[in-house]
């Protein structure tokens, strides 16, 4: 056991130091050239460590991806649109991108408008009663999906009617009287999905509350009081002054979230594994690759999910512009 | 994982623009009940799920499996009966132990490695011009957004190929592949605000650009190297979806895999579970509270942008 610890220091020394005489050869490779050659060489040089590793694991694989999803099972036939049309029509695979779609369209926008909440409400409170309250919504974001699952797993836990509750939420009710419930299956009116939505929610409200709180205090305290002066009420300056002027932090959370959202995958790997109808894309994506071993299948959900992408890629490439061009 | 920052985080305003004088003392709506309580109910609701997994994962098998956490503040008797046991034995028996050095042995060179790859690249787009320059950029901001998933089954491939499957140097690679698009991002994003008549008197003094990177960018850079280790820290250890691909269960599995695991085992009792779980945590959590103003800054990377 120590010793994976010892090879892991040592790793870290001699991939930093490999790192380190790589440039070195890089920068001296660059230095020999003529004078012409060297400027124009040496950024190349330098960003090709990077963009190796990059074109390894992203590009490649992509393009090999979108093959991939044209072939079968074990990627040796081309089969054309066979592995999409066997997904699409199969109601499984539907009601999985309906419970994504779900996802997508509730937990960026709660988390969100929760955030929002937040960073508001606690810029009222004084410097500890701030600082406390941030760290507390914020402190999730470190604890990893399993462990957060496992968290949520124990709140919901349902036992037999009739024994002991353990489980927070159905103890809750049973203070009242009302027989406990197993959350988890409830699958009508997907309140099962709910309930795991909350899990990804508890985590990443913080992150949307750092965000927006950094630009709620960002809004130039003069507009604020102008509103002020001028008889604003506290809910109007909020919608009409702030909410208008932190727009772009707000797109960018809402955003951010909703990517994170489209892969979601270790919550409902550990808290149902996808059954009683909570299954998500990138669960089924996992089933696929390591139940059924259908390449293809596993191909062509990653392709769904890379479509889904674009526009938001598209998106970021002209917002990106648009801040360079503002710079 | 939901990963936060894959996205263009430039929006933000500077908080410093925040006109402090002019507010007073904070701000002038001050908090009334209704927040107040708000804020507090939410605080508890975040905090009791984690509590109640902390004093579990310390109650002996019937306690946790019979009675409610709460128990044990309602019945204080009971308080003598808690124990070490089961991290003891989600340790020793159950692989935590060894999962817990397999995390340590994935993550920290994960983490370290391409902290240097993605800064030269950093500083090459920031202070250096060539041909492709903007196109090249423009391809990092767009890969930020790729699914990882798209990589799982090439790479599976290949790794077998060169049985590397199961094996720490898979993970590292996958991951130092995944990271270096966020890396260079925000690596250069803060470059772009360093005083660029730094980087010109040291040209005119005849520093080479080897120099000027090792000798006043790299320093300079020291809090966006630190908010994008932390980053990269915090994805590393909590991923489950690289290591179940590119390692599994095992002798080799990190502390996700291995929680994962105990929830399928079967007979398995909440406190060992829930000792598990902090066994996953705990780490993240205290790196996490250490450094919290650098990953905040990180988050906020765009918004120190002049």
């Amino acid at each position: 056991m120590a010793g994976k610890a010892l090879t892991a220091l040592i790793t870290v020394v001699i991939g930093i130091g490999a790192a380190l005489l790589l440039f070195y050869v890089l920068n001296k490779i660059a230095e020999l050239l003529p004078a012409r050659w060297e400027e124009r060489i040496k950024p190349l040089l330098y960003i090709l460590p990077a963009f190796l590793a990059i074109v390894v694991y992203l590009v490649y694989p992509t393009v090999l991806t979108f093959i991939n999803s044209f072939k079968d099972r074990s990627s040796t036939e081309w089969v054309g649109l066979q592995n999409f049309e066997d997904l699409l029509t199969d109601p499984g695979f539907q009601d999985t991108i309906l419970n994504t779609l779900l996802w997508m369209i509730v937990v960026p926008a709660a988390c969100v408008i929760l955030g929002l909440a937040v960073a508001t409400l606690a810029d009222r409170l004084g410097p500890r009663g701030e600082k406390t309250s941030k760290t507390i919504i914020f402190l999730p974001m470190a604890i990893s999906m399993v462990g957060a699952a496992t968290i949520w797993r124990f709140v919901y836990y349902a036992a037999p009617a009739g024994q002991n509750q353990i489980g927070l939420l159905n103890a809750g009710l049973g203070v009242f009287g009302i027989d406990p419930v197993a959350w988890l299956q409830q699958s009508q009116w997907h309140l099962n999905s709910f309930l795991l939505m909350v899990v990804l929610l508890w985590s990443q409200v913080g992150f949307s509350m750092v965000l927006l709180s950094a630009a709620v205090k960002g809004v130039p305290g003069d507009t604020l009081e102008a509103a002020r002066i001028d008889g604003a009420s506290e809910r109007q300056i909020f919608f009409q002054v702030v909410v208008p002027q932190i727009k772009g932090t707000i797109i960018t959370v809402y955003i951010t979230v909703l990517i994170g959202v489209m892969k979601v995958f270790d919550i409902v790997y550990v808290m149902t594994n996808g059954n009683f109808n909570t299954n998500v894309l990138g669960n089924e994506f996992w089933n696929q690759l390591s139940t059924n071993f259908n390449n293809g299948a596993a191909a062509a959900i990653v392709v769904i999910l890379m479509i889904a992408v674009i526009p938001i890629m598209v998106y970021q490439v002209r917002h990106f512009k648009a801040e360079e061009a503002n710079a | 994982m939901t990963f936060p920052a894959t996205t263009v985080i430039d929006d933000t305003p500077k908080v410093a623009e925040r006109k402090a004088p002019d507010r007073g003392e904070g701000n002038p709506a001050k908090a009334g009940w209704g927040t107040r309580i708000f804020l507090i109910l939410l605080c508890v609701a975040w905090m009791v799920p984690i509590f109640g997994t902390l004093v579990t994962s310390f109650r002996s098998y019937d306690d946790a499996n019979k009675t409610g956490w709460w128990t044990v503040f309602t019945n204080p008797s009971t308080l003598g009966d808690l124990s070490f046991d089961n991290y003891t034995r989600a340790i020793e028996d159950s692989n935590m132990g060894n999962a817990f050095i397999n995390s340590l042995a994935i993550t920290l060179p994960a983490t370290f490695i391409p902290i240097l790859i993605a800064a030269f690249a950093a500083y090459a787009f920031t202070f250096m011009e060539f041909w492709g320059r903007d196109f090249l950029f423009l391809a990092i901001v767009s890969l930020l957004v790729v699914p990882n998933y798209v990589a799982f089954v090439p790479m599976l491939k290949i790794y077998a190929n060169l049985e590397m499957n199961g094996t720490f140097p898979a993970v590292w690679l996958a991951h130092i592949g995944f990271g270096m698009s966020l890396a260079i991002y925000i690596l250069r994003n803060y470059m772009a605000t360093l005083p660029k008549t730094v980087i010109e008197s040291a040209k005119i003094d005849g520093a080479s650009h080897f120099q000027t990177f090792f000798r006043l960018i790299l320093p300079m850079s020291v809090p966006a190297l630190a908010s994008f280790a932390i980053f990269q820290f915090l994805w590393v250890w909590n991923d489950l979806l690289v290591a179940l691909v590119f390692i599994g269960p095992g002798q080799n599995e990190p502390v996700t895999v291995a929680l994962a695991g105990l929830r399928t085992s079967v007979g398995q009792g909440w406190e060992l579970t829930t000792a598990g779980g902090f066994i996953v945590i705990i780490l993240p959590v205290v790196v996490f509270l250490a450094m919290q103003r650098f990953f905040v800054r990180g988050m906020t990377a765009g918004a120190v942008k002049g």
